[in-house]
């Protein structure tokens, strides 16, 4: 008899447990439902309100007083300028921080140092940055609310993600193809530039691409530097048919960039407005995802295909 | 027979000539790779250093004991008040509302992707959150300013166009994926055997996962939070747009105010002189914003030093 109560008693707890592990399920999968959905509701919103306003004319228009022929030229050249400086800026430096960090960098206080500083560089607010670069950039160095002080900005932003994404995927590669290239005789340079480096160059490539897609989308730190909202011309031209052709004129020029421009919109009280923000915002959230996409898609082509 | 002409001995120095010269440019290059990564210390510096400067002429100004205690934040009227207060309260608002939206939701996703997903669902789940994570905040600002708050406004009908509320929920959604994501790569780290072991003596997932693989994972997602925190505490757009920007010392996230970070975006986005009292305000606010992110990373960095499980 007791022993009967006692199984009963353990059935009753197995039952009890496994209905918490089913509770536990469904919440699960309710909590996963529910943020996807929240942000189907929100981006079917923004299609809605946006997706009349994506016209040809609305990529070539400058921005207006009047809603219905405003457009983002100036905002998507701006972003495009931008973006080239940034990238020219964050690259190089990063890349290079990363090389050393994996492949240089003593065992030593020096190099603890510079770790700890890019993992708490990562953790720094966006905005903090624009302070910096207002400080420096616009005064100090007299760039103004530059094409050039923008890019710079935020490639000191994405710098340590550039950084982290470099040594991650230069960790990936084995010992092996080092000692191949040390036997061969090359230099540590040699080994690094013809082998580790493009080695890991998808992978690199994969950091600097998620690196730009947030530069793109930042907002805060652009509009700390000062930068104008109304721009209704576009900076001259890089390529120029005369020689020397090519021209940097650009780089010191007033700009606007896509989030800017959004913002901008959002902030008028009337609707026609707020269409065109959501039309705007519709092509940045586009932008973003294609490249954030294409860095996820590379990463897990990566995983897949290369077996060292 | 023709005779193989010995090698040349003066080949010998040219060569050791050589091995100088390639040894001196990988020291170059050596040394320019570690300027480049000391560069990163130079914007430490660089922020620290311009930040205390700009403030320090501002406490010239205003004392450090105003600063802290006055309740009103007016630096831009005749009758300028400068207390970080109202500040700090906004921001704080605007964070514990984000964060009680952003934690648990984050944490539940983060089980269920960990522990009970099937494959399938994982691998498409984790990059759908992390494009996600991708989305500029100006975007949300927008949801939060023209959907949300709408849709508050319908449950709520005495909410104001501009609140913490609707920020701080936006702000919450906008977290979770990373939330979700860091929580759940912190506890898939946990080794397969603590599971099986757990399973073998007759654990539910549920209880695996609860008392096995977040105690052994304590670390990461203690880290995860601490960043959801100082996201929330650092984010701008989505208060800037939806949360008004008028400084106020409240508590109540149904009433409009300003942040840290919005008063920096109200004052750049008016024309302030250089050097003015009012331009140095948002070097002193902007101090303050680093101060509370370092506390907090202080705190993430003792967290993971004291949770860190060794397998």
């Amino acid at each position: 008899m007791n022993n009967t109560d006692n199984i009963n008693e353990i059935r009753t707890i197995i039952a009890r447990h496994k209905r918490w592990d089913l509770l536990a399920l469904v919440a699960g999968i309710i909590a996963l439902m529910i943020a996807v959905l929240t942000f189907i509701a929100l981006f079917g919103n923004m299609v809605i309100d946006g997706m009349p306003r994506l016209t040809w004319e609305f990529f070539t228009s400058f921005p207006s007083r009047k809603p219905e022929i405003a457009g983002i030229l100036s905002a998507w050249v701006g972003t495009t300028l931008v973006m080239l400086v940034t990238a020219a800026a964050a690259v190089p430096l990063g890349v290079a921080a990363g090389v050393y960090l994996e492949e240089y960098a003593p065992k030593n206080f020096i190099t603890e140092i510079i770790e700890i500083n890019v993992t708490n560089l990562a953790g720094v607010p966006s905005i903090i940055y624009g302070l910096l670069a207002l400080g420096l950039f616009v005064y100090q160095l007299g760039l103004g609310q530059s094409i050039l002080a923008a890019g710079l900005t935020l490639a000191l932003l994405i710098l340590p993600i550039v950084i982290v994404a470099t040594r991650e995927a230069i960790r990936s590669i084995p010992v092996t193809i080092r000692e191949g290239a040390y036997a061969l005789g090359a230099t540590k340079w040699q080994t690094v530039a013809d082998h580790v480096v493009p080695y890991s160059a998808a992978g690199i490539l994969t950091g600097i691409i998620i690196g730009l897609a947030r530069a793109i989308g930042e907002t805060a730190p652009i509009i700390t530097i000062g930068a104008l909202t109304f721009i209704a011309f576009l900076p001259p031209s890089p390529v120029q048919d005369q020689f020397p052709f090519l021209s940097f004129e650009w780089l010191m020029e007033p700009f606007t960039v896509m989030p800017i421009q959004m913002f901008n919109w959002i902030s008028r009280p009337q609707e026609a407005f707020q269409h065109n923000a959501a039309a705007a915002g519709l092509v940045l959230v586009l932008m973003t995802l294609l490249m954030n996409g294409l860095a996820i898609y590379l990463r897990y082509h990566l995983r897949k295909k290369i077996k060292w | 027979m023709v005779r193989v002409p010995a090698p040349a001995v003066s080949h010998r120095p040219k060569s050791l000539h050589h091995n100088h010269k390639r040894h001196l440019k990988e020291r170059i290059i050596e040394l320019l790779l570690f300027l480049a990564a000391f560069f990163s210390v130079f914007i430490t510096f660089a922020i620290i250093y311009l930040l205390i400067s700009e403030s320090l002429v501002f406490f010239e100004h205003v004392s450090l004991w105003d600063f802290l205690t006055d309740t009103q934040w007016t630096p831009l009227f005749d009758d300028a008040h400068y207390g970080i207060l109202p500040l700090v309260s906004g921001t704080a608002v605007s964070s514990l509302v984000a964060l009680a939206i952003a934690l648990p939701f984050g944490t539940i996703i983060a089980i269920y992707l960990s522990e009970f997903a099937p494959f399938l669902v994982r691998e498409i789940a984790k990059p759908f959150l992390e494009l996600l994570g991708g989305i500029p905040t100006v975007v949300y600002g927008y949801f939060a300013l023209l959907f949300v708050t709408p849709m508050l406004q319908t449950i709520f009908p005495n909410l104001p166009g501009f609140s913490l509320l609707s920020a701080g929920l936006v702000m919450g959604i906008m977290i979770i994926p990373y939330v979700s994501s860091m929580t759940e790569d912190a506890m898939r780290s946990v080794p397969m055997h603590l599971r099986e072991g757990s399973y073998a003596i007759g654990a539910t997932r549920f209880q695996t996962a609860v008392k096995v693989v977040m105690p052994a994972s304590l670390s990461g997602i203690a880290a995860a939070y601490i960043l959801g925190i100082s996201r929330a505490v650092g984010e701008t757009m989505v208060v800037a747009i939806a949360a008004g920007m008028q400084p106020n010392l409240v508590w109540n996230p149904m009433e409009p105010a300003a942040t840290i970070t919005t008063y920096i975006v109200q004052v750049s986005l008016g024309d302030l002189p250089h050097g003015s009292v009012g331009y140095q305000t948002i070097f002193a606010a902007g101090l303050t914003l680093l101060l509370l992110t370092l506390v907090f990373n202080i705190l993430g960095h003792l967290l993971r030093k004291r949770f860190r499980e060794v397998y």
